[in-house]
């Protein structure tokens, strides 16, 4: 409220008046419409004992049976972002870094062209592809998608990163002696990850939720068992089932996303940080989507 | 090589399939996104909370989850959207409808308060500060990303394929099955046809970005 807005002035007397009165308005509305919502909700009997299938679950089935098979939902999820994670950042990394420090414009064209492929195709494409023409495992098809996007997008990120590091970096590392190649490892590749790294988190927030795709190549993830466990208990038991699921995606999901809006506050705070020509650190471009739309290039130079 | 020609009518259908689902649902999320923006800067607090609790529920929320729950959990309350086409786009339409109130925010919020207030001090009325000076410098900002939106909503039409949507992805699965021999060609054709779509948009964007560049 007291933060200050470029659309509205300090509100004076009579527009804190106002505020107050559309304040009580729009809230009773919205108490108005949750309430209908958890009335109707009440009505189609969602609130039975439907919920039940939480803790005493019907057909000779225990929670812990329930609860297990959940368990083993989120730990395949969390596996196979846990492989295709550190792959693709080593992968994208690598990939930026080539592109960076070769001589050859022909090699750096070729590392561009490759980024441009792999982000402009479906994650989803990507996973069929190794499902059904190299025949792989659903956890391998999972993946490899998961891998070859977001390598894509984490060679974006670091190339958007090295470009916005003072030119002075590369210059003083190339006066030195050092091979461009050198330069860019040994003096531009550890700032710009540094200064991406809040961006290089959130781009794991969209590979945790693009694990989800899992589900229709039959990967027995945490979407997945949510459904095997619907259809096993009937249609009844969707609701407070998917509850649980969605729950669960959107807290790690959450929790993960803070931890870049807190990295990134540090960022802004911190020394150590190479600042560019504006003398303000570059702010990443967070990328959003199951299939972010990515990073614009580089940063925009700001003039002064 | 061959097979991608004989069935290029059936490709050709998930193409115009995949366009229409991106169009639809990118015109449904611009308008929405752009009235969850407006609830997101508006000096009412109700929906403040309101808007930010919904982008930040659905940014945080995969897309398959958001399709899994109008296909299976919505029917089971009562209201039975037609599943195929009518469901894709509702569960496109909210979920890109997040991302694009994120692009247009951070557009609003990139331009500097003294702005505003250099066009108040001139005797702008709120009006003319909005239209005049605010609004053409947040655009400015908001067009790019709100472009890779869009393209990030071209490649998710293709989860549609899994909850009964015949898209591209899911005629590519359903040739490859007819053929096998030849599914390296068909994934290869039907990966082209996605980046028609998608290169000539993000060439688009970086040449928008270009000529909009200005001085702050």
């Amino acid at each position: 409220m007291s933060e200050q807005s470029v659309l509205y002035d300090v509100p004076g007397p009579r527009a804190k008046r106002r505020d107050v009165i559309l304040n009580v308005v729009f809230t009773a509305a919205f108490l108005v419409l949750i309430g209908f919502v958890v009335m109707s909700l009440y009505r189609r009997g969602v609130f039975d004992d439907r919920w039940q299938v939480l803790w005493d679950p019907p057909k000779s089935q225990s929670a812990g049976d329930v609860w297990g098979s959940l368990l083993r939902g989120i730990r395949a999820t969390l596996l196979a972002a846990a492989i295709a994670a550190p792959m693709a950042l080593t992968l994208g990394i690598l990939v930026s870094t080539l592109r960076r420090g070769l001589r050859f414009k022909v090699s750096r064209g070729s590392m561009a062209v490759i980024t441009e492929l792999a982000r402009g195709l479906p994650v989803l494409l990507l996973m069929f592809f190794a499902r059904f023409v190299l025949g792989w495992e659903p956890l391998w098809s999972v993946v490899f998608g998961l891998v070859v996007y977001n390598a894509a997008v984490v060679a974006e990120i670091v190339r958007a990163g090295l470009a916005a590091l003072p030119k002075g970096q590369r210059e003083a590392g190339l006066s030195i002696g050092l091979s461009p190649m050198r330069t860019t490892l040994a003096i531009e590749l550890p700032q710009a990850i540094r200064i991406m790294l809040p961006a290089l988190v959130s781009q794991l927030v969209v590979l945790l939720k693009d694990s989800s795709l899992g589900y229709i190549v039959s990967y027995e993830e945490l979407l997945r068992i949510m459904k095997t466990n619907r259809d096993f208990f009937g249609d009844r038991y969707t609701i407070p089932l998917f509850v649980v699921g969605a729950g669960i995606y959107i807290t790690i999901n959450i929790v993960v996303s803070r931890l870049a809006i807190r990295l990134e506050s540090r960022m802004r705070r911190s020394q150590h940080v190479a600042r560019t020509v504006s003398g303000e650190a570059p702010e990443p471009h967070t990328a959003p989507g199951v299939t972010a739309p990515t990073l614009q290039a580089a940063p925009k130079r700001r003039g002064p | 090589m061959e097979t991608f020609i004989e069935e290029f009518g059936l490709i050709w259908g998930g193409f115009l399939a995949t366009l229409s689902l991106a169009a639809v649902a990118g015109a449904l999320a611009l308008a929405l996104g752009t009235v969850l923006a407006a609830f997101r800067v508006s000096p009412v607090g109700p929906l403040r909370t309101f808007g930010t609790l919904y982008v930040e529920i659905v940014r945080n929320t995969p897309l398959t989850l958001m399709f899994f729950f109008w296909v299976f959990v919505v029917p089971s309350l009562g209201f039975v959207p037609e599943l195929g086409f009518q469901t894709s786009i509702i569960a496109l339409t909210l979920y890109t409808s997040a991302f694009v109130c994120e692009a247009l925010r951070a557009g609003i919020n990139s331009v500097g308060v003294g702005q505003a207030e250099a066009a108040r001090s001139l005797g702008f009325t709120f009006g003319q500060t909005l239209s005049q000076v605010v609004l053409p410098q947040a655009w400015r900002t908001s067009v790019p990303p709100l472009i890779s939106v869009l393209i990030a909503l071209v490649k998710n039409t293709s989860v549609a394929a899994g909850f009964a949507f015949t898209e591209m992805v899911a005629i590519s699965k359903r040739l490859t099955n007819l053929h096998a021999s030849d599914a390296i060609f068909i994934f290869f054709g039907i990966g082209v046809m996605y980046l028609l779509i998608t290169i000539p948009l993000g060439i688009l964007a970086s040449r928008i970005e270009r000529k909009v560049a200005f001085a702050r």
